[in-house]
């Protein structure tokens, strides 16, 4: 009697803690989930102060300059945020890489991060830290935008893209084997899951920033079942929201147009699977000017991280010459992604015009004023 | 002369795949390709493809006969359409016969749909067949044409046979799918050699490993551990590897930086997509597919052009380069230099289609290339 009782029990937990989960997360089928909150908002609240609390990861090279002039200049635009610095220094546990607990704990609590570049240790065993923050707090949607900077010249104007990528799945699965001598199978990995996450998460973000439009890019003429479910699986979301256009098209074309001419892609986002997401996304920094100017955002279920993707140039390190201007865009997404969009309106339209003046920029984009310099006409502005 | 080499770089590069081939090393140099040729002509199977590939070929094909080409088309009406009467499979092992009759042919691009399921794509299936494994696709700036980007001469070489495309899916339970990446040592070092034997007959200086090795450790890591094992053997060409995502956003910032580059099926996708962006539009970038008896002409970007079907709007230049490439390939020089350079000085002299800027169609830019070669 008691031992079907507590297999009752059990079964009952089984059965329920699933469903708990898949609340929280939005994980429901489409069918039920359109009054649900949406995928990924923000949950984190004021302190006593009246101030959020973030996490900081500065990062390693030249991370602590231009994480200095990001709090200047957010502590000159009074925004109410307060910053609890981390050091995810990886150690060893049971080993593997693992982040330190006390940079766990304080990310959870905060359900935020901004992170600046961290250099990846070279050794066997080492698992990239960006995949294991990754992997950490399942950070499903890599969203990168990309918008021209207005005063530094490339061949490419007015390019203005926002791209979401799936980031947990896809060719980056991690799943690869030799099956005999010199014959390797790697495995492209795609569930409907994780798809239809990042998509509802695409939808909702298109709506987020006002745009009217949702494309998915994909080879689903080659990868007819893993890409083809893919983009079944956005037809199926694209139905709880009516309101946005949506269609699809074929990677080849996405790279043959956005290069030809970026400005199509204005008013729409667009969502695509890991790798492609990967190169592409890569691609449009390349029209603007490269990573030194692009903002990032890692959207998981709870906590999201928003980072500056370039590297963290040790050479230059410590001599106040780097461009804080990704790390500053990158903390500008994080505010819209709080709800603090008019202290980002107000700091993004000081930095457009300090980078547009072109006085006061920074060696890379052709100027000569330092890291700092840069910051404090950037809090003149303000 | 380019073509001709290319076709010296696939026999070369193939030597060592006695398993593939069936073929002791000893007979290899006595195999000496040559395409039929009866009563002077070369027959050579066509392929027109979909969407533009009818008015395009049209266009090839009057060229041809006003230069008295020693060419007899074989032509073959494939399509990846689901069209009424015929299965398009019947035609499909029609159009492989005859090219593996001929070794030769001219092929557009053949439509592929996303919805029908088990149709493998006609263009993989083909290249698969023949093992067509190197794709050539050439990138430069026209003379007279400015875009973006000047200066721009690189050259994408793309394993054609295996990687991606190995067309290897299934769905492990409803709603979790995976797709197999096929890659091995032997075909990663025939594409490898093929692209330094490219480079050392065509005067490259530089060759360039594209991957994703630092996510896909073992399947792209051998491919790019098997190209710098074949780089050994060229120490006279500068050797490097960059990731893919690097060398996209290196392709639209300083695309000058390239020259040869060799890479697994998948990225030469999206960088010959991005090359022909650089440099004007799918229909002017010329392509070539080669493997070691056979070789098959394309246009480079594969682009089927559905959307302009029929206008008479198509921009044949990159059909009538490939057909160029196809004429150096069968040793016919004279007439491929005469073509190429007229369609090199039509553009010139500013006759633009519309995808160029302008609003010149298909017949009038195959007119102004005849009156052009008149002249030369």
């Amino acid at each position: 009697m008691s031992f079907v009782r507590s297999l009752t029990i059990a079964s009952r937990s089984v059965s329920s803690a699933p469903f708990i989960r898949a609340r929280a997360i939005g994980l429901r089928t489409y069918a039920t989930s359109k009054n649900d909150q949406p995928v990924a908002k923000f949950l984190g609240t004021k302190n006593s102060n009246g101030n959020y609390t973030v996490t900081f990861i500065e990062g390693d090279g030249i991370g602590p300059e231009i994480s200095r002039s990001v709090k200047e200049i957010f502590s000159a635009a009074k925004v109410p945020i307060e910053w609890e610095t981390v050091d995810v220094t990886p150690i060893l546990k049971d080993g593997k890489t693992a982040i330190p607990d006390a940079a766990i704990q304080s990310v959870k609590k905060n359900y935020v991060a901004l992170k600046g570049p961290l250099a990846t240790p070279i050794g066997k065993g080492h698992v990239s830290l960006n995949l294991t923050l990754r992997r950490t707090f399942n950070l499903f949607a890599n969203v990168r935008p990309c918008r021209s900077v207005p005063g530094y010249k490339t061949p490419y104007d007015n390019v203005d893209t926002v791209l979401i990528r799936e980031n947990t799945e896809g060719e980056y699965s991690g799943i690869e084997h030799e099956v005999v001598d010199g014959v390797v199978q790697s495995i492209k990995l795609i569930t409907r899951k994780a798809s239809e996450r990042v998509l509802r998460f695409g939808f909702q973000y298109a709506e987020s920033i006002g745009k009217q439009h949702v494309r998915v890019v994909h080879k689903a003429t080659i990868m007819k079942m893993s890409d083809g479910l893919f983009v079944s699986t956005a037809r199926d979301v694209a139905k709880d929201f009516p309101q946005i256009e949506f269609d699809t098209e074929l990677l080849d074309n996405t790279c043959l147009k956005m290069v030809t001419d970026p400005k199509v892609y204005q008013p729409m986002v667009l969502v695509m699977p890991n790798l492609y997401g990967d190169i592409v996304s890569d691609m449009c920094a390349g029209l603007i000017g490269g990573l030194g100017l692009t903002p990032s955002a890692n959207i998981g279920d709870e906590c999201s991280i928003f980072e500056a993707v370039h590297g963290s140039a040790p050479d230059i390190a410590g001599k106040d010459l780097a461009n804080p201007t990704a790390l500053l865009l990158s903390s500008m997404m994080m505010l819209q992604h709080m709800g603090l969009g008019a202290h980002a309106d107000k700091i993004t339209k000081a930095i457009m015009d300090t980078l547009a003046e072109g006085k006061s920029i920074t060696g890379d984009l052709g100027g000569n004023a330092t890291n700092s310099q840069y910051a404090q006409a950037i809090i003149a502005k303000l | 002369m380019l073509s001709r080499s290319l076709f010296n770089a696939a026999k070369t590069a193939a030597p060592r795949n006695v398993v593939r081939q069936t073929r002791s090393m000893a007979t290899v140099e006595s195999d000496i390709f040559k395409p039929t040729k009866f009563g002077g002509k070369y027959t050579v199977t066509l392929i027109p493809g979909d969407g533009i590939g009818a008015e395009v070929s049209e266009s090839v094909k009057t060229i041809f006969k006003q230069d008295n080409v020693p060419v007899q088309w074989e032509q073959i009406d494939v399509t990846g359409l689901q069209s009424g009467t015929v299965d398009p499979e019947v035609l499909f092992r029609e159009s492989v016969n005859s090219l593996k009759r001929n070794k030769v042919g001219l092929k557009g691009i053949l439509y592929t749909p996303v919805e029908r399921s088990g149709h493998q794509s006609f263009n993989v299936a083909l290249r698969q067949e023949l093992d067509i494994y190197a794709s050539v696709v050439m990138i430069k700036n026209m003379p007279g044409y400015t875009t973006r980007h000047s200066n721009v001469d690189m050259c994408i070489i793309r394993e054609n046979t295996e990687g991606e495309y190995s067309g290897l899916e299934h769905q492990s339970v409803p709603g979790v799918v995976e797709s197999l990446k096929i890659v091995t040592k032997m075909k990663s070092e025939r594409i490898s050699k093929f692209a330094f034997s490219f480079a050392t007959a065509n005067n490259r200086k530089k060759v360039t490993c594209i991957h994703k090795a630092n996510i896909m450790k073992l399947a792209d890591g051998l491919f790019r551990r098997t190209f710098h094992e074949v780089a050994a053997q060229y120490p006279q060409l500068e050797v490097n590897d960059m990731i893919v995502d690097n060398a996209s956003m290196q392709a639209v910032s300083r695309p000058q930086q390239f020259d040869v580059l060799v890479m697994p099926n998948l990225y030469g996708s999206i960088l010959s997509n991005i090359g022909a962006a650089l440099v004007g539009g799918p229909g002017i970038i010329p392509g070539a597919n080669m493997g070691r008896e056979h070789a098959v002409f394309e246009p480079g970007c594969r682009h089927v052009g559905l959307d302009i079907q029929g206008r008479d709007q198509a921009n044949p230049t990159a059909m009538i380069l490939s057909a160029t490439m196809m004429l150096r390939h069968l040793g016919l020089d004279d007439h491929a230099t005469r073509i190429s350079k007229a369609v090199y000085g039509v553009i010139e002299d500013g006759v633009r289609t519309k995808d160029m800027g302008g609003n010149t169609t298909t017949h009038e830019f195959t007119n102004a290339v005849l009156h052009k070669m008149e002249k030369l």
